[in-house]
């Protein structure tokens, strides 16, 4: 139990996705213009980094390591993905139309976003078990969530600064992403 | 023929360049470029892949249909991917250690993708390659360029191996090494500096150029107006 807690604590904060792996750094800048649509692509994440993990973990440990197929998890684990994306989409569209309209349009995203492959491998690296990867999707996407929403506050406020010309638009976002990335490695302090 | 392949490669380097230019392949940017020997594999694995995928993308072009060709894109250079994780497994297990998953994850790097949809399938073979390596080799080069500030402000020193050692001393021993240029953070502060000075150069060359265009023009249209006004000035 106290190994589930050091995991998520772990994703969340002292080796958060985006401040300390670098893992999803496309969409934490694109789309954390607003809390608000930070706040429909974390959800995203979220929901297809959950279910992907607990899917690649089945896809590796039932499928590529009884057939001795290990190397093939790259191409095996983007295809699950990229699957699972579409058919959430599918089914959501179907049954839960709500959520559809609130996180619809960032799905097709979420494929190409390298925290779901990285909390994949990760788990496989790690050698977590099928809880443990489960909880570490979903807390590793919790971070990113808390990360993306946090950093589109920032943003937010930033909208009002007027940086020197050359400064404009994407070096004073990493600029304050770096201050963000310095607050965080705070965390990397706390050993247990 | 030749001053295509020139302009291809002006191109990918310079004008259109994937970092600096396009803001493409973030994650990899920031993570690898801790090292100059990093940033130079990282930078060989993406120009192989880039290169391999684009020549087989334009090959498969006209029969993959249009609904499908992303997730068929994605299989492709995934699978060049672990063609490239096994060999730099096999052959350099330093570069391995050091870079770790983020071999793997060239699969999820949106330059590829990118260069696949918007130059390999619509252009025949053999320019896609040149793109491809073009491309790359601008990649390869923004790395070199934010781990050369990194690991010179970091370390004081430059192309240490991936144990740490065997470094070329560039600053002496009055530089206290500021190690923040090692951890994430220092890497959103160095690409942030990187790109500012790219935007104020381009923004000057773009300044220089529109100011001779206006001239011409000017002197074009109305040169003897021009005379009398340089005259009254003086």
């Amino acid at each position: 139990m106290s190994n589930i807690f050091l995991i998520m604590f772990g994703a969340i904060l002292t080796e958060n996705f985006i401040f300390s792996r670098f893992y999803g750094i496309c969409p934490f800048l694109g789309v954390s213009d607003k809390p608000s649509t930070a706040l429909g692509m974390g959800m995203a994440v979220t929901f297809v980094m959950t279910l992907s993990s607990a899917a690649t973990y089945a896809v590796y440990y039932l499928l590529l390591e009884p057939f001795g197929l290990e190397y093939l998890k790259t191409i095996a684990f983007i295809l699950v993905i990229a699957s699972l994306v579409q058919f959430i989409e599918m089914f959501l569209k179907k049954y839960i139309p709500s959520l559809y309209g609130a996180l619809g349009i960032y799905l097709p995203l979420i494929t190409t976003n390298c925290a779901v492959l990285g909390a994949a491998l990760v788990n496989i690296q790690d050698g977590h078990n099928f809880i443990e990867s489960v909880v570490f999707g979903f807390s590793a996407a919790l971070g990113f969530t808390m990360a993306i929403v946090v950093f589109a506050g920032v943003r937010a406020k930033m909208e009002f600064a007027d940086p020197p010309k050359a400064f404009k638009g994407f070096p004073i976002l990493l600029i304050a992403a770096s201050l963000a990335a310095m607050a965080f490695s705070g965390f990397s302090g706390m050993k247990f | 023929m030749k001053t295509s392949i020139a302009k291809q490669f002006r191109e990918g380097i310079i004008t259109n360049n994937p970092t600096f230019v396009q803001l493409l392949g973030m994650c990899p940017t920031l993570a690898t470029t801790t090292s100059v020997m990093n940033a130079l594999g990282m930078g060989a694995a993406v120009t192989v892949v880039l290169a391999f995928s684009n020549l087989f993308i334009s090959l498969v072009r006209k029969i993959i249909p249009k609904q499908v060709r992303i997730a068929s894109y994605i299989v492709i250079i995934s699978g060049f991917v672990t063609a490239v994780e096994l060999i730099i497994k096999a052959f350099f297990p330093a570069i391995d250690a050091s870079l770790g998953l983020f071999i793997p994850l060239i699969v999820v790097n949106c330059i590829i993708l990118a260069r696949a949809e918007a130059f390999a399938s619509k252009n025949s073979p053999f320019p896609s390659v040149i793109d491809g390596i073009a491309t790359g080799i601008g990649f390869l080069l923004a790395l070199t360029c934010i781990a050369f500030v990194r690991e010179l402000l970091g370390t004081g020193a430059v192309f240490a191996g991936a144990d740490g050692t065997g470094g070329i001393k560039l600053l002496g021993d009055w530089y206290s090494p500021a190690s923040i240029f090692l951890l994430p953070s220092g890497a959103f502060l160095t690409l942030g500096f990187l790109i500012a000075l790219v935007q104020k150069i381009s923004g000057v060359i773009t300044e220089r150029k529109r100011k001779r265009e206006n001239s011409q023009e000017k002197s074009d249209a109305a040169e003897p107006v021009t005379d009398m006004a340089e005259g009254a000035n003086e």
